[in-house]
């Protein structure tokens, strides 16, 4: 088991940027694309990815610390 | 340490929820109005406005709410849990009662808009800082055993308070009639409203004491002097924080909005439900399964936190997508037999089964608007209600443990802090963002109006595995580290 959590944390640490430039490559489709709903403006995307980007630099904290065996063992909640 | 009496805990549980509830309440009532609000505050026509209104929807739940876990995380975790909260509570009541009372964009122009945004910042600020209080506050009262139990009360708050809001303005918007509750004054009740129930409220709490594990901390002179750099840069801690956001609170939080938030507005824009319809059947769902918060807290107190949390999450990985096509294809009007037309046009048509739908075409823009509005029949409309159920059962599952949950991952001296922001990040930012994400996703070419459910099923399934490999569902009974 500690062996798979190991290995999922490389994913979890390739997540984190593969999230990153999904949003990015959505935003500047979406504000392109033009149209006057929420998707279509800048600013909700600026948010939006100002606001993902520290949580997926927490996924991959979180798949390295797994990868390096932080999570080996119970953890009790 | 003592333990509290059973009689002592229910006035905790009492004082700390009401104060919740009503804060929900207030969050809820601009989110629930927020079709009136941009008429009257953030006209589309002026950019400013526009664009603060933009702010006023993003900022507050992604940004302020993440942003008060921290601030009054830190305070609860320095000065104490009674007054942090007493804070937050001060401040939500006063800016929701300000919301009440700001002239609107005609009367002051682009003030009116900054100062609804300012205070809608507040609120978002306000609520960050609330939860975790609440939550911490009561389980540091709590017996081991029914931990579970006496937390979950504050679980149902957040549901209660999304009841309490629909169910206010309903009552208003009937009480002084639809004109004047749009076109009028009337939507301004709500907001004025919640003065009264914050006071009530301010009362009760005054009279509680500190929590007993702060208390003894404080008088030990054990107390963090520094809550933010133990919380997030120890690592001990800090992989904590971030199994609690990828673990659980982030596939909580897809489900909670997917299944009430979510699907009201599915109801609304999707369905074509008129408005109080549509209301009236999540007030009823979210009604008969609001006992099911205490029953899972009660639950996990005997079985664990975590299996029950994921069997939510499971859940609606597997059925979203069932039922709410149950639903579209329950409201569908291609499916139902015409009854009889009114007016040769075929604006008004019943259906067999009791279901009226109401087409109106507006001329007022360049290109005509269609509204189609349907009221539908008692067989269909309890049908939904049970779907809608059904849905919010999942969330009191992932919701109802979660408080137990998280705050016995982290030890006393920096409780407040280390689980507010994971519960924000999840509620919020995860949470938060399944309308926008479901309506982003719904304009890739070649999707339907199921598609948008991706994202909360990714998001869910997701933190299924996280949850599942690593953590455990042993409950850690001792919270006096």
């Amino acid at each position: 088991m500690d062996r798979l959590k190991r290995f999922l944390g490389l994913f979890w640490l390739l997540l984190g940027p593969a999230t990153i430039l999904v949003l990015v490559t959505g935003a500047i489709k979406t504000i392109s694309a033009g149209g006057t709903a929420d998707i279509n403006k800048p600013l909700p995307w600026i948010i939006i990815i100002g606001i993902f980007t520290p949580i997926a630099i927490g996924l991959m904290i979180f798949g390295w610390y797994a990868w390096k065996g932080a999570y080996d063992g119970e953890i009790k909640t | 340490m003592a333990q509290p009496s059973e009689k002592g805990i229910w006035k905790i549980i009492t004082a700390s929820s009401v104060g919740t509830l009503i804060e929900w309440y207030d969050f809820y009532i601009f989110g629930s109005l927020s079709t009136i609000l941009a008429a009257k505050f953030f006209p589309s026509e002026n950019p400013t406005a526009a664009l603060l209104s933009t702010l006023a929807t993003f900022a507050a739940g992604f940004i302020v709410r993440p942003f008060g876990a921290l601030v009054f995380g830190r305070l609860g975790d320095i000065i104490g849990r009674k007054y942090t909260f007493l804070l937050t509570l001060i401040l939500m009541g006063g800016s929701t009662f300000l919301i009440g009372l700001v002239p609107s964009y005609a009367a002051i122009g682009s003030l009116a808009p900054i100062l609804v945004l300012l205070l809608r910042l507040l609120q978002g600020l306000a609520l960050g800082g609330e939860y975790g209080g609440a939550a911490t506050y009561v389980a540091e009262h709590s017996t081991a055993e029914r931990r579970g139990f006496f937390t979950s009360w504050i679980q149902t708050t957040a549901t209660l308070g999304l009841f309490v809001s629909l169910a206010v303005i309903l009552s208003i918007r009937r009480l002084v009639g639809v004109e004047e509750f749009t076109n009028g004054d009337g939507w301004r009740y709500p907001f004025l409203l919640s003065i009264v129930l914050v006071i009530i409220s301010i009362f009760i709490r005054l009279k509680m004491q500190e929590s007993p594990l702060f208390a003894k901390l404080k008088v030990e002179g054990k107390t963090s002097k520094n809550p933010l750099k133990e919380s997030f840069g120890h690592k001990e801690n800090f992989k904590m924080v971030l199994l609690a956001l990828f673990g659980a609170t982030m596939g909580q939080g897809v489900i909670w909005y997917t299944s009430q938030f979510y699907a009201q507005s599915f109801l609304l824009t999707k369905c074509n439900v008129e408005y109080e319809q549509a209301n009236t059947i999540l007030l009823i769902a979210l009604a008969i399964a609001t006992p099911f918060f205490i029953f899972f807290g009660w639950l996990s107190d005997k079985m664990g936190r975590r299996n029950i949390m994921l069997a939510g999450m499971l859940l609606g990985v597997l059925l979203y997508r069932p039922i709410f096509n149950e639903i579209y294809q329950t409201s569908d009007p291609e499916l139902k037999t015409k009854a009889r037309m009114m007016n040769n046009t075929g604006s008004l048509i019943y259906y067999t089964d009791g279901t009226q739908l109401k087409t109106t075409t507006s001329y007022n823009s360049p290109t005509p608007v269609i509204k189609k509005e349907m009221i539908l029949g008692e067989g269909s409309k309890w049908k939904i209600i049970g779907l809608i159920f059904i849905m919010v059962l999942f969330v009191t599952m992932v919701y109802g443990p979660i408080a137990a949950f998280l705050v016995e991952m982290f030890p006393t001296r920096i409780r407040y802090t280390s689980m507010s922001l994971p519960y924000h990040i999840g509620n919020g930012v995860f949470g938060g963002l399944v309308p926008f994400i479901a309506t982003l996703i719904t304009t890739i070419p070649g999707t339907d109006h199921l598609s948008g459910l991706w994202y909360p099923i990714g998001v869910a399934v997701l933190c299924f595995i996280i949850g599942l490999m690593y953590l455990s569902n042993k409950i850690d009974r001792d919270v006096s580290d």
